[in-house]
């Protein structure tokens, strides 16, 4: 039987590299929960093997079973109809078949009906849901929403609302975009306004949710009249009611399967989630930057399955005389495309880990502090994870999501003729994969977010400490190629910086940001090519190929590629 | 109403996936080079043994007789539900028909007892006898319904059966106890339940933990045994002695089908003929094949 974690070497190697062990001691309150619940565990090794025989699960289900499904999830789609949005057939029978395998409240605590998972390994699991089918993804994903509530609420509203999404008995929906309010939060209009007995209720419009028909809504709003910046909005929880009226469904060219409603709230009762005021600042940051970590998921499993499609169709497909596999243009694309997953899993993994420091080291602080102990020690550790999330994340979906777009179009080129037509799959995925780079913040808006971390050089201390390893042989010679690349990044990073002009540093942020991720991103697969020999092509591939990419990238800059931004009312005519 | 179900499972090997590995030269498999895999059948049966409890309350026991790897199979029960499962295994075994198999089966299950329902798959794809089920419920002196498409209705003390027949279907309504064979399509199975997966990941069988001592002289069987009953990780194992057998009836003495020879069948096609696309064709050809009886 097949199974998308055990049949993914790749996949296998990043789950057993993981090194969580402070993340779940935290996160176990020292494996004291095993006393409690049967399936807590009693040390770290029970919580690997736990996380081990779960992804198994998710695995056999995301192939068995819902893989066969995505084709006509695709076709039939959601649909809305008299003001109800329903879900195609196969993506009902999806979701049906997660919640009776209890995995839909993978990263919820046990007391609410959760596993208590990292976010790490929840995301194993988000890959290989969206290699299955996309889609899902955009539900299968939204087990965030209750994370959010379960990190903010009030032990009422927990009660209340995480044991239904836990068991997969309400889906959720996080109502932040609106039609002048996209990329731009701070912007956003719908009220909140309170009653004579202090109960809130929420007005106005919503545009571009996902799964905007789901039953527990989180919802930014206005709840400070006459402001008109971030300051002014709060985050509120609500039930679908019938004063929450769906007005459309948007017709869109991938994913099928998830609706994108537009939300009419006619003054909807709603729960203030945490304190007035820290809606976008706090609550839906925290929210957004774990929407995209899991869009970085997303795009890795729709660039895993277009792959395999690829590989499969070329080692089927014969021309002059044999299967296509052996022309050297073709190996050579599906060469990149593998190492780029290699590439692009490293990375992401590594940026998951992450995020489950930061976030245990938040809560740490928080209980130091509670307990009026010091927490100094902490809060360092805490500042140091911050500053690298904070950079890793839009990184990453940047990266992946940019990927998932050339590998699905890779895939389909080596189909051919074929690859256009509906009968193979990857035309589905080209289309599924288009998204990636646009929602939870376009990749433009990664870059900017990236650059911080790039511009102040976080990994210094990393790459020197890097530098100083041992490697053996040809690794040598990659070493070398990475070290020139820091000296190529900080002569342009001087460069732009010595330039002062915004508009030139705003379009070379991109090259910038991109040479900084290689050079990141090169050090992780130098360190994996020392310890496992096949990764010694996946190395050699990926940074000689960035060393070029970043050379280029110089040039730009160098060169002064992007001054003629300054005249583009002349070009652009 | 508290209603218990027993299920007899059985670990097969995985035939769906025979490679060019698996098949020796003189054209038996390879069981070896197979992966073995729970009976689809079986777990479609224990499904409909968890509907009753889910709907209905009690409890599912399942045994499998088999080797000490069959306990791979009892996990999965587990982890889908059952309450409680048991492993049949002996060296003595080995070799046993579907009459051995059935002896060693119905007594195991007299031992454990009030029982409402045994539900079985209705053939193993290893052997395609659908005789176990049967027999055992014959030595079980109770009622049988074989072939069963969907459970229509159960009641305290009588089920309703949907069974399917050459051409169709029939509807049977027996009494309590019963012993069901399931069709593949009688019920989707369930998944295996994330909690139930890392609450009984290790539980063991005897064989398992006698096999754990064997391999560590500071470990003692009847030590570990304690140990895992108290967390509620034992599997219970019946040997032979423990269900009073009489060895004659069991295993290889028990059994008196022999494999007499195996014959790898190559069907390769002979001579032709040509049928007129017409209507006095067609009714010759339905002739000629009802003579060779392929059809009818």
């Amino acid at each position: 039987m097949a199974n998308y974690f055990l049949d993914n070497t790749d996949l296998v190697y990043q789950f057993e590299k993981l090194d969580l062990k402070e993340v779940v001691e935290l996160l176990e309150d020292n494996y004291k929960q095993a006393e409690k619940f049967n399936y807590a565990p009693v040390n770290y090794e029970d919580a690997i093997e736990n996380y081990r025989k779960i992804m198994e699960v998710v695995g056999d289900i995301a192939a068995n079973y819902i893989a066969p499904r995505a084709a006509s999830i695709d076709e039939e789609g959601a649909a809305f109809k008299d003001g109800k949005v329903s879900y195609a057939k196969g993506t009902r029978e999806a979701l049906d078949i997660l919640s009776k395998a209890e995995l839909m409240g993978l990263i919820l605590p046990r007391e609410y009906g959760g596993l208590n998972f990292p976010t790490t390994i929840y995301m194993v699991a988000v890959e290989m849901i969206s290699r299955a089918d996309a889609s899902l993804m955009n539900l299968f994903g939204l087990q965030d929403i209750g994370k959010t509530i379960a990190q903010f609420a009030d032990e009422i509203q927990k009660e209340e609302f995480l044991p239904g999404l836990a068991s997969g008995e309400f889906t959720g929906a996080m109502a932040l975009t609106e039609p002048d309010a996209g990329s731009d939060l701070q912007a956003v209009k719908l009220t909140a306004y309170q009653d004579e007995n202090g109960k809130w209720f929420l007005r106005g419009v919503k545009r571009f949710i996902t799964n905007g028909n789901g039953d527990v809504l989180l919802v930014l709003a206005r709840s400070e009249p006459g402001t008109k910046d971030a300051r002014g909005l709060s985050m509120f929880v609500c039930h679908r009611d019938d004063t929450l009226i769906v007005r459309r469904i948007e017709h869109k060219l991938g994913i099928h399967g998830s609706p994108t409603c537009e939300l009419q709230f006619n003054d909807t009762p709603a729960q203030l989630v945490g304190a007035k005021r820290f809606g976008l600042l706090k609550y839906v940051i925290y929210l957004m930057n774990r929407a995209r970590i899991g869009i970085g998921a997303q795009s890795l499993g729709i660039a895993q399955e277009a792959y395999e499609e690829a590989l499969k169709y070329a080692k089927a497909r014969e021309q002059f005389g044999k299967s296509i596999y052996y022309l050297p243009v073709i190996s050579n694309m599906l060469i990149e495309m593998k190492v780029t997953i290699e590439a692009n899993r490293s990375l992401y993994y590594s940026t998951c880990v992450w995020l489950d420091k930061k976030e245990k080291y938040e809560d740490l602080v928080d209980g130091l502090k509670a307990a009026k102990k010091p927490f100094a020690d902490a809060n360092e550790k805490l500042k140091h994870a911050n500053k690298i999330v904070s950079f890793l994340t839009p990184l990453s979906k940047f990266f992946l999501s940019e990927s998932a777009n050339k590998i699905s179009y890779d895939s389909l080129q080596i189909h051919g003729g074929t690859g256009y037509m509906k009968e193979f799959s990857v035309e589905r995925l080209t289309r599924d994969a288009r998204i990636t780079n646009i929602y939870e913040g376009t990749s433009q808006l990664q870059v900017v977010a990236a650059t911080g971390g790039a511009i102040n050089d976080i990994f210094a201390e990393f790459f020197d400490d890097q530098e100083k390893k041992e490697y053996k042989g040809n690794l040598i010679k990659l070493l070398d190629c990475l070290k020139e690349m820091r000296e190529l990044y900080k002569d342009c990073l001087k460069y732009v910086k010595d330039k002062k002009d915004s508009n030139f540093q705003d379009v070379a942020a991109k090259d910038l940001v991109e040479m900084y991720g290689y050079i990141y991103t090169g050090f992780l697969l130098l360190n994996e090519a020392n310890t496992r020999q096949q990764k010694v092509f996946t190395a050699r591939r990926y940074i000689l190929d960035s060393l070029s990419k970043a050379r280029k990238n110089a040039e730009s800059i160098k060169n002064e590629l992007y001054s003629d931004v300054l005249h583009a009312d002349t070009i652009l005519i | 109403m508290d209603l218990h179900s027993i299920v007899m499972v059985k670990q097969v090997p995985d035939t769906a996936n025979i490679s060019g590995q698996v098949m020796k030269e003189d054209g038996t498999v390879n069981r070896a080079k197979l992966p073995a895999i729970f009976n689809h059948e079986d777990r479609a049966a224990l499904e409909l043994a968890l509907r009753i409890k889910d709907e209905h309350g009690g409890k599912v026991t399942v045994v499998t007789m088999g080797p000490p790897r069959a306990s791979d199979i009892l996990r999965e029960c587990l982890f889908m539900g059952a309450d409680e499962a048991i492993l049949i295994s002996d060296r003595k075994f080995a070799g046993a028909d579907t009459l051995a198999t059935s002896y060693v089966l119905a007594e195991a299950i007299k031992k454990v007892g009030n029982y409402d329902f045994v539900f079985a798959g209705r053939q193993a794809i290893d052997g395609d006898t659908a005789q176990v089920g049967p027999q055992t419920a014959e030595k079980l002196n109770i009622p049988q319904i074989t072939y069963a498409e969907e459970i229509l209705e159960v009641t305290e003390t009588s089920v309703k059966v949907r069974r399917k027949i050459d051409g169709g279907y029939e509807i049977l309504e027996s009494k309590l106890p019963v012993l069901i064979t399931a069709l593949k399509d009688s019920a989707f199975p369930r998944p295996f339940k994330a909690k139930r997966v890392m609450a009984y990941k290790n539980s063991k069988t005897l064989l398992e933990l006698e096999k754990l001592a064997e391999g560590n002289s500071l470990l003692y069987t009847d030590q570990l045994k304690e140990e895992y009953q108290s967390k509620h990780l034992y599997i219970q194992t019946f040997t032979m002695d423990d269900l009073k057998l009489d060895e004659a009836r069991c295993g290889v003495h028990g059994s008196p089908t022999k494999v007499h020879k195996i014959d790898s069948v190559v069907l390769a096609g002979g001579n032709q003929e040509m049928v007129e696309p017409n209507k006095a064709g067609i009714s010759n050809l339905i002739d000629k094949l009802m003579e060779d009886h392929i059809l009818g």
